[in-house]
């Protein structure tokens, strides 16, 4: 499927011009996306493995909690845990993958109080059910966040690679095909003019040396 | 760029009351009318990652689906108390195939699921 355009040698020039610039986009391109893809596959598999790892010990950390909620009244529950003893914040950094931004989480704790103790409260009303989950739970707090981190990136990796290989289908199928054929049809045209133009000089060169003869 | 962000926890009270020990903020919520509203507005203020709970998630999915190319906030799906539902595996899942056409990990997946895998 050829573009409509005029058969001239300044159409073709411009024709050319573009088909080179179509063909270094689409190099360059086809090379991004091999590398998204080997940055995205190294990082699913980790994300694959920190998800399972975090399900797992979350769910178990939950199990504790439900069952300390059993054993201990509602109250004493909220109320132990109402005011934690420290405060996380994070800290966001943008990443750069291959022009992707991505986040980087940095986790920030901050001590509310000078004690060591990771527990928000006393020992005398609580279960050890309690305790064990809000150990846990603390423990794959980084993890979270790390998954946080992988799962986001390849999310939005995955967005961008999405988005690369519909270019480089695009460049490769339909623009420098149709690039090609268009250059093709011009410069037949080009020559079929010159040809019958060389005709017409030898016709009107033979008619010129009759009349002289 | 550096700035600071905050955790947020987005689930039914059960579930998300052991994250506020940990000096998580918390957003109880009982439906997911009120989910989605609390997703909105974590994400709106300060709050770079968002765990949310795949019961809630499931039912609002085209919420989540408005954050899922930004690069903040994250919102990751966890399991509430009564265990996990598999969504946040299949979302990786998802997209490995979105990314590379086919699921590499297929092998690893179940009988009935390679069958759906085959479809794509």
């Amino acid at each position: 499927m050829k573009t409509n355009v005029n058969p001239t040698r300044m159409e073709l020039t411009k024709l050319k011009k573009r088909l080179k610039v179509a063909r270094r986009g689409h190099k360059l391109l086809k090379d991004k996306q091999d590398e998204l893809i080997k940055k995205f596959v190294d990082l699913v598999k980790k994300n694959k493995e920190l998800r399972e790892k975090v399900e797992d010990e979350l769910s178990s950390a939950l199990r504790n909690f439900v069952m300390a909620r059993a054993v201990m009244s509602k109250e004493i529950v909220e109320e132990s845990l109402m005011y934690p003893v420290e405060k996380v914040d994070i800290d966001v950094e943008t990443g750069n993958i291959m022009s992707v931004k991505v986040p980087k989480i940095k986790i920030h704790k901050k001590k509310k109080k000078a004690s060591d103790n990771k527990y928000p409260y006393g020992f005398a009303n609580t279960s050890g059910e309690l305790d064990n989950a809000i150990s846990i739970l603390a423990d794959i707090l980084p993890d979270l966040l790390e998954l946080a981190e992988i799962e986001k990136t390849c999310q939005l990796l995955a967005d961008e690679i999405e988005k690369t290989r519909r270019r480089v289908n695009a460049l490769e199928h339909i623009m420098i095909p149709e690039l090609e054929e268009t250059i093709k049809y011009i410069s037949m045209k080009l020559d079929e003019a010159e040809r019958a133009n060389i005709t017409r000089l030898m016709k009107v060169k033979e008619m010129v040396m009759e009349k002289s003869v | 760029m550096i700035r600071m962000y905050k955790i947020g926890v987005i689930g039914d009270r059960d579930t998300i009351l052991a994250f506020k020990a940990l000096g998580i903020d918390t957003f109880p919520v009982e439906d997911f009318e009120q989910a989605r509203k609390a997703l909105k507005e974590a994400a709106q203020k300060k709050y770079a990652v968002i765990f949310l709970t795949e019961q809630m998630a499931e039912k609002i999915q085209d919420t989540i689906d408005l954050y899922v190319d930004k690069m903040l906030p994250s919102i990751i799906l966890i399991p509430n108390n009564r265990g996990s539902l598999g969504i946040g595996m299949k979302n990786v899942k998802s997209s490995v195939e979105k990314a590379i056409g086919v699921d590499i990990f297929l092998n690893e997946r179940e009988g009935e699921e390679i069958e759906t895998g085959k479809n794509h």
